[in-house]
């Protein structure tokens, strides 16, 4: 079921994304943006009142993290992902203009994997707690907008190698039913 | 008449602030012996003992790196069970537990995750404060201060339910056992859990959470309650949720209970879920 860790690189687009499937182990290189609860308030506000979103969305990968203060020395401090369900009201609007991927972890909704087929675009897990070791895949890290929110703005990181597995893919396959589905007992 | 024993605040400033910066960057070795174990002997999926073991590196590299195991460093949660013959000096103090909580996360370089309003504005505290606070009076000369940062993935998949005297411990198992089931991969799998059971709705949290507290393979001095720990977890691990929900056999280290007496019409039990960062830290001044 699982396959060899394949490198990509972000931006992705069409072809990448159409060849990933749910429970691929995938190592994430290039440039990704961060947003959590507040950024993405934000940006559906800016999307209802016509207003440009800090980042052209088109082709990118949304992280959601909030990472820990930078200490001085490092790139940035831990950085693992936090739990994606709470983005689930806003992410089919980033999806329907180009949003391609996203990193986090746990359950989406029936709304967001159906956006998902639609649109095109892998949701990616990262380990929950593994933050530290997160921390040194990421190479830049700059900040894009509102860092009036600290922890909540939006970054832009460089990264390489980011360890990830494919969630959901864009055929709707979802590892969280498929994978403990082999393991249930029942009483 | 005996003479009370003097603890200026600023010995608690200082102890906070020491165990919240230890609990954040360093795991307890209950917990992490308990992980080492799941990867080794116990999960019984390829993925599941590659997430254990990514979770195992992380902890190995907070420690030495000094780092946060988590961004998500939490709410600060600190027990404080004073002995009835201390006198404390000095200043108020919560002032003082807030202010070594303050400290902690400013010099630990750690997320400050609190916001002032819950429901309107929403702006962040800056400074991890207040911190949630629990003191209690003991007999003795002596503070017992306990620490936990509690992070949010698994604190928003905690549950109450008061139940009636007509159901019993298999429907407490049950509970916790759907409570589990319903939260799925977002409270970080392998996760640790506090129940609190009768009492009053307020006290059942407050035990619950101090479960969280109680180290892996402790069980209930009970032996009806100990048991009732051992059969929910198997319940739990049997839903094949797994290391950060990915599916396999460990979905919980521990479970710990805690009971108190209750009314007759009705039995409080809450389930306080901690993710697989169970931090905590403990001093005695």
């Amino acid at each position: 079921m699982m396959r060899y860790a394949s490198r990509i690189v972000a931006p992705l687009n069409d072809e990448m994304v159409l060849s990933l499937r749910s429970g691929d182990k995938v190592l994430i290189s290039g440039v990704i943006f961060t947003g959590r609860d507040a950024a993405h308030r934000r940006m559906a506000e800016n999307i209802a009142e016509n207003r440009p979103l800090p980042f052209d969305v088109r082709g990118q990968i949304i992280y959601y993290v909030g990472p820990s203060p930078t200490p001085p020395g490092r790139v940035c401090g831990s950085a693992g992902p936090t739990t994606s369900g709470r983005m689930d009201p806003y992410t089919p609007l980033l999806l329907d203009l180009g949003l391609k991927g996203m990193i986090g972890k746990g359950k989406r909704s029936p709304d967001v994997i159906e956006s998902m087929k639609k649109n095109r675009a892998l949701y990616f897990g990262a380990v929950g707690g593994a933050a530290v070791l997160i921390s040194k895949c990421i190479n830049r890290m700059e900040t894009v907008a509102w860092p009036e929110l600290g922890p909540e703005a939006v970054f832009r990181m460089r990264v390489e190698d980011l360890p990830v597995v494919v969630l959901v893919d864009s055929f709707g396959n979802d590892l969280y039913s498929d994978g403990p589905a082999g393991f249930r007992r029942s009483e | 008449m005996r003479k009370a024993r003097e603890i200026d605040v600023s010995l608690v400033s200082e102890a906070v602030k020491g165990l919240f910066i230890k609990a954040n960057v360093s795991i307890g070795q209950d917990v992490y012996n308990a992980l080492v174990q799941a990867r080794d002997r116990i999960e019984g999926s390829p993925i599941g003992r590659s997430v254990l073991d990514q979770i195992i590196r992380n902890h190995d590299l907070a420690r030495t790196e000094q780092m946060p195991i988590c961004q998500d460093t939490g709410m600060a949660v600190v027990f404080a069970d004073i002995g009835q013959d201390v006198l404390l000096t000095g200043g108020d103090l919560s002032a003082a537990v807030n202010l070594g909580v303050e400290e902690a996360y400013r010099e630990g370089f750690f997320r400050k995750s609190v916001v002032e309003d819950p429901l309107f504005d929403r702006r962040n505290t800056g400074t991890n404060t207040p911190a949630v606070i629990h003191t209690r009076i003991i007999p003795g000369d002596r503070v017992k201060i306990s620490v936990t940062p509690k992070g949010f993935g698994s604190e928003n998949k905690s549950a109450l339910r008061v139940f009636t005297p007509a159901q019993g411990p298999g429907e407490v198992r049950d509970f916790i056992r759907d409570t589990v089931a319903a939260a799925g991969p977002d409270p970080c799998p392998p996760v640790l859990i506090g129940v609190g059971i009768g009492g009053t709705v307020e006290s059942a949290a407050i035990m619950a959470k101090r479960a969280t507290l109680y180290p892996v393979g402790r069980r209930n001095p009970e032996r009806r309650y100990a048991a009732l720990e051992m059969e929910t977890l198997e319940a739990v691990n049997a839903l094949g949720i797994g290391p950060a929900g990915l599916g396999g056999t460990v979905t919980c280290l521990d479970i710990h209970m805690d009971f108190a007496p209750g009314h007759i019409a009705g039995t409080p039990v809450v389930v306080n879920i901690c993710c697989h960062a169970a931090r905590h830290a403990e001093v005695s001044i």
